[in-house]
């Protein structure tokens, strides 16, 4: 218990969300919630169904534009970006439901993930000599190691559309992984997985965790699981913050107890 | 040999190479269904503008005289000048890539995450509008197209072939035309090339990633802004090369904007998400209606060549709607 709480203190703030506002239309997903997340530490975000999660990572990867409040990443303030800009900044992401790129294999899923660490230019792609041959081979050495790490040697070029369940969310985890990301977005990286599946992955969420020392945010709804591997839990309900703090606060906070078995509000 | 015999090759490997021409404009329509889902219905207009706007080039045609003369009461047509064959190419590839920019971002920009009918109307949209901007641009006679292809047919085979049939037969040796056998060379390589580029460049991965999933291809950092221009740029060099081939055949005229509709049962044949059902449906396509020709055409009184491929085509819809090769339609109910 004191550990994560070490951790904590001796790290600085990767990201920093300061009074977010998001609405679609009249609907209010997220109101006024602020929150940081630490160098090095696995932040996990909880909530009933509807609560604002998946939208409260969307902000952080830039696929929505908060109306109100500031996104601090990495030291700066950060200004509306592309969505496909995001990537640049160090911040790679898996979706709730898989999206993988069906028709292409293992390998080629895990090699797009390389795309901001590619810059040869088109000419001498087209050419496939020199420069870009090189770089080629270079990532797809270290797409190999991602391979390894995850154990998923055997599949390496099967089209992902053949794999069952578990193993599309393992590639898509290496696709993310791929980008060698400052910050790791993991959307319910074990929903409708079974038990067995279900350790796997929380055994290579750690692994990647203490390796490569990369900062993980997760959206899950397992409990057992967030308690677990999460450092600090922040819960959220109908867009707003209701708890946030260490694994233990949140197990014995009221308000997120009653948020979970329904009291009326 | 009988003579029969050859004169069924000759009709075969004639409908291949008609095939092929098919082929190079289906090629099009594929690249740009598959990474945006647009069906491009401007792809055979594409190949017109490419066309003129080469000739026009080539021969030193002044842009826009007709308009800059009716308004300045001038009367000029040509600057005076010849450009070399390979340089008037590069530059119409130029122009091709600036129509792409162009279309990408007053086009497909502002109709982004619309229903495909939308996308497809524009198309429509522009096909008109690029055929009028043709005609303004370089004038609505009939051009020659001469880059230098051969053309006729080959005298080396005919005499070769001649000594394969038994004597006293009546043969005239095998008729191939040689501009035939060059689209067919410059299609293969077109072809294997693209297929390289998709496969193992990074831009390549980039542009099937953006056929797969758009939210996943951003989230790895790829515009599609940019891909789509990549996409369409490749889709004006293929439609340049089409036009190139076609026009040297029959001449840059207006009903070259019409080969469009031959690739239409190509497709329906190959599907519209791959490239080699493109190649494949287009030999398909035009083996059949030459063999067709051959064998039934006398019997019902020729002229099948017109509607046999939408035939055909149709066939495919009832038995097998995705195409041979395209992506298995399965929706969950």
């Amino acid at each position: 218990m004191t550990e994560p709480l070490q951790k904590m203190e001796a790290a600085s703030k990767l990201l920093e969300l300061k009074n977010i506002d998001l609405s679609f239309g009249g609907v209010k997903a997220i109101s006024n919630i602020s929150f940081d997340i630490l160098e090095g530490e696995v932040r996990a975000i909880i909530g009933p169904n509807g609560a604002g999660k998946s939208s409260m990572l969307n902000v952080i990867n830039g696929f929505y534009h908060p109306q109100q409040g500031e996104v601090w990443f990495d030291g700066k303030q950060r200004h509306a970006m592309k969505p496909y800009q995001i990537a640049y900044q160090g911040i790679a992401r898996t979706f709730q439901n898989i999206a993988l790129f069906k028709g292409m294999s293992v390998l080629d899923n895990i090699m797009t993930g390389r795309f901001t660490h590619m810059r040869k230019n088109m000419l001498w792609q087209a050419l496939w000599k020199g420069p870009a041959e090189q770089e080629e081979i270079e990532n797809r050495e270290f797409v190999e190691h991602i391979i390894d790490f995850l154990e998923i040697q055997a599949i390496r070029k099967t089209p992902v559309g053949r794999l069952p369940y578990g193993l599309q969310k393992r590639v898509e985890l290496g696709r993310a992984l791929a980008a060698q990301p400052k910050m790791l977005l993991l959307d319910e990286p074990m929903a409708g997985m079974n038990v067995e599946e279900k350790e796997d992955m929380c055994r290579f969420i750690l692994d990647v965790n203490d390796t490569f020392g990369t900062t993980i945010a997760l959206i899950e709804h397992d409990m057992g699981v967030v308690m677990d591997i999460a450092d600090r839990v922040v819960v959220l309900d109908y867009g707003r913050k209701i708890g946030d703090g260490t694994p233990d606060v949140i197990r014995n906070d009221q308000t997120v107890i009653d948020a979970y078995l329904g009291v009326s509000h | 040999m009988s003579a029969d015999f050859l004169y069924l090759v000759e009709v075969i490997l004639n409908g291949l190479m008609a095939g092929v021409m098919y082929s190079l404009v289906a090629l099009g329509f594929v690249l740009i269904f598959k990474a945006s889902g647009i069906f491009n219905y401007a792809q055979g207009v594409m190949a017109l503008f490419a066309a003129l706007t080469l000739v026009g080039i080539q021969t030193g045609q002044i842009p826009f005289a007709h308009l800059i003369n009716a308004i300045f009461g001038t009367n000029v047509h040509h600057f005076g000048w010849q450009v070399p064959t390979l340089l008037a190419i590069a530059i119409t590839v130029g122009v091709m890539v600036l129509f792409a920019i162009l279309v990408e971002r007053y086009v497909l920009h502002h109709l982004i995450n619309q229903e495909p009918i939308i996308l497809f109307m524009a198309t429509i949209g522009l096909a008109y509008f690029m055929e009028g901007f043709g005609d303004i641009m370089w004038g609505s006679e009939i051009k020659t197209l001469d880059v230098g292809l051969p053309s006729g047919g080959s005298r080396w085979l005919e005499d070769y072939t001649l000594g394969w049939v038994a004597e006293g037969e009546r043969y005239y040796g095998m008729y191939l035309d040689k501009l035939d056998m060059v689209a067919s060379l410059v299609a293969i390589v077109l072809v294997v090339s693209l297929t390289i580029f998709s496969q193992y460049t990074k831009t390549g991965r980039a542009l099937r990633a953006v056929a797969d999933d758009h939210q996943a291809a951003l989230s790895v950092g790829i515009s599609l802004r940019t891909i789509w221009v990549i996409v369409w740029a490749i889709a004006g060099f293929v439609a340049l090369v089409a036009g190139i081939m076609w026009g040297a055949k029959s001449g840059v005229q207006f009903s070259l904007s019409l080969i469009a509709l031959k690739a239409l049962p190509v497709l329906m044949l190959g599907g519209f998400t791959s490239i080699p059902g493109a190649i494949i449906g287009g030999l398909i396509i035009g083996v059949g209606e030459k063999v067709f020709e051959y064998s039934i055409g006398p019997l019902i009184g020729g002229a099948t060549e017109n509607w046999f491929a939408y035939v055909l085509a149709l066939m495919f819809l009832v038995f097998r709607p995705q195409g041979l090769f395209g992506e298995k339609i399965i929706e969950r109910v």
